[in-house]
């Protein structure tokens, strides 16, 4: 089937700045286009809009049905009227990121140079502040002056350190969940397979699959499925699926196969029709690149130097792909700095992917959390 | 005693001398908390004095609870991640009963006059005459509502009386702008200007220090 075309002919809300971006790497895209969605009401004076930034393979569907997959929002536990992000309350965007596959400038956009045909991977490195700077473009856009809160979970969460160390006159309240300061070498190792497998599909065709009607489903299917193990946890899997097998109940070596297999095998194939390849190689790349002391001599405190804006930090216990400790170390910087932190941890067998799932200690946190936050900013 | 209930730092429930604390502390100033529990004295501080108030608590639970009624508390330990903010960040940092609980209370100390120029502390006085009443007669640990744990499982492994916590703030050279002893039911005593006696009948000493 022709994947190139599910992804292709979806029209999403979008807006473009014909004067495009500077990179960090050096290039400035000539127009950039960052599609997004919004929800609830921005006030007069613009004071309750909250970005949500979301993670490697999220979107800007927040919180409605997506248009490729037809399934709820990713974070529609969360974001919603009357949720922990309340709709009703906020004015809620949520940007599609650079380098993205739906609808924002990315690998599937029409290339610079030879605009008859997309980047593919000549589409530049991008990095989370890159992201971040369009973001930026389209905040402002909105007329907002001060975001009221920027909150993401994962890479989402490393887009709001960025916000942090970048733009911190233009934020009230940070929010990054199961994050990390930089991408561990276990993470990047873990990208690394899912890039060489991509690479390894015959399909690939060097990155310009597009031009022979193909797309590399079989490398990108086992990308996804290497990252699935890595958002889940060993507690999350036995609890899940034990070695329970998919048909037969005793192992008969007749090609039975688990349930944990025919699982993963349907999380690859179903993300092949909803993601592009290129946009995976440079998303994973950009997040491989991450390191936000980096740019201060290594000293993560100096990216927050006389920050006012309060932070929560979030991790859950089981979560060993952004574990705890990472959470810790930011929570640390940010006390060298004498910045206003609240850090929790959640007790959670769900892994990474506890973000994204029905954790009520997490969803009260973030609730009371930005509660406090609108009294402090005397939001009415 | 229930033997499966948690161990917790003593009279962590009892918030008989927040009171007191919060009566020492000046308004629209910055403060932390450490071992804030679920964050009534932050949150007290913020509503009635309009102070930049944050908290640091051991116990997860706690922390978690704190930060769902929207303070701003982070989960850490006394002992360990004091060091890690800048001199002269807050104006008050605050220790409530828990001096007695930590591994380091001198080097504790230390810290919390590193990192703010006041200090507050206060603990369950060792000296009070019920305990001393009770090992002179019985020859047993004393059992008290401040010290109601067996010797075995208590986390109070630093206790000291008020005349001892004197001889510290001498040594490393404190100034103690303000000192009182109180009962258990967090009513200041009489006998506030006279160390020996406040040694005899305070069941907990509270102090504002400074550096010398």
């Amino acid at each position: 089937m022709d994947s190139g075309q599910t992804l292709g002919e979806t029209l999403h809300q979008s807006v473009t700045f014909e004067d495009g971006l500077a990179l960090d790497c050096g290039r400035h895209l000539a127009s950039l286009t960052v599609a997004y969605r919004s929800y609830g009401t921005l006030n007069a004076d613009g004071s309750n809009a909250i970005l949500i930034c979301h993670a490697l393979t999220g979107d800007q569907y927040v919180a409605e049905s997506h248009p490729l997959t037809g399934k709820p929002g990713w974070w529609e536990a969360v974001v919603g009227p009357a949720k922990p992000i309340d709709t009703n309350r906020f004015f809620v965007i949520c940007a599609n990121v650079l380098g993205g596959c739906m609808g924002s400038t990315g690998p599937r956009s029409p290339h610079d140079e030879r605009p008859y045909e997309p980047w593919g991977t000549e589409f530049p490195a991008v990095t989370i502040q890159d992201m971040v700077r369009a973001q930026k473009r389209l905040v402002e856009h909105f007329g907002i002056a001060k975001l009221f809160a920027v909150i993401g979970g994962s890479m989402g969460g490393m887009q709001v350190l960025a916000w942090a160390a970048l733009y911190p006159q233009m934020v009230f309240a940070a929010v990054p969940v199961a994050a990390a300061a930089y991408h561990s070498a276990q993470n990047i190792a873990f990208h690394e397979i899912g890039r060489q497998a991509i690479a390894a599909d015959p399909f690939f065709y060097a990155g310009r699959y597009w031009a022979e009607g193909v797309t590399p489903e079989r490398g990108l299917a086992v990308a996804r499925m290497t990252a699935h193990i890595t958002y889940l946890s060993e507690a999350a899997l036995t609890r899940k699926f034990g070695r329970r097998l998919q048909t037969a109940t005793d192992l008969t070596m007749l090609g039975d196969r688990f349930e944990v297999e025919s699982y993963l095998q349907h999380q690859g194939s179903s993300f092949v029709h909803r993601f592009d390849a290129n946009s995976y190689l440079t998303i994973t790349r950009a997040m491989d690149l991450f390191d936000l002391a980096a740019e201060h001599d290594g000293n993560l405190a100096a990216a927050f130097g006389g920050s006012k804006i309060r932070f929560l930090l979030v991790s859950f216990s089981s979560d060993w792909l952004f574990p705890t400790a990472q959470s810790r170390a930011i929570a640390r910087a940010l006390n060298h700095v004498a910045a206003n932190v609240s850090f929790v941890e959640i007790p959670s067998d769900k892994g990474h992917d506890a973000f994204l799932l029905d954790e009520p200690d997490f969803h009260r946190t973030l609730r009371g959390f930005l509660t406090g936050c609108a009294e402090h900013a005397a939001l009415p | 005693m229930n033997d499966a209930a948690p161990v917790q730092y003593v009279a962590k429930n009892m918030r008989v001398d927040l009171r007191l604390i919060a009566g020492m502390v000046a308004e629209k100033t910055r403060v932390l908390d450490i071992g804030c529990g679920d964050g009534t004295l932050i949150d007290h501080l913020f509503r009635t004095k309009q102070c930049d108030a944050r908290g640091i608590e051991i116990d997860m639970a706690e922390v978690t609870r704190a930060v769902i009624h929207g303070l701003p508390v982070m989960q850490g330990d006394a002992d360990s991640d004091l060091a890690n903010y800048p001199d002269a960040a807050f104006d008050y940092v605050i220790l409530s009963r828990t001096l007695q609980a930590v591994e380091r209370p001198r080097e504790v100390l230390r810290q919390m006059l590193r990192i703010g120029t006041h200090a507050i502390v206060s603990f369950p006085n060792f000296g009070h005459w019920s305990v001393r009443l009770q090992l002179l007669l019985r020859g047993r640990m004393p059992m008290t509502a401040a010290w109601h744990r067996m010797w075995y499982e208590t986390p109070n492994i630093h206790p000291c009386t008020i005349e001892d916590f004197f001889d510290l703030c001498r040594q490393d050279g404190y100034r103690v702008e303000q000192w009182l002893a109180a009962d258990e039911a967090g009513a200041s005593t009489p006998w506030r200007r006279f160390p020996a006696l406040a040694n005899l009948f305070g069941e907990q000493g509270l102090f504002l220090l400074r550096k010398a």
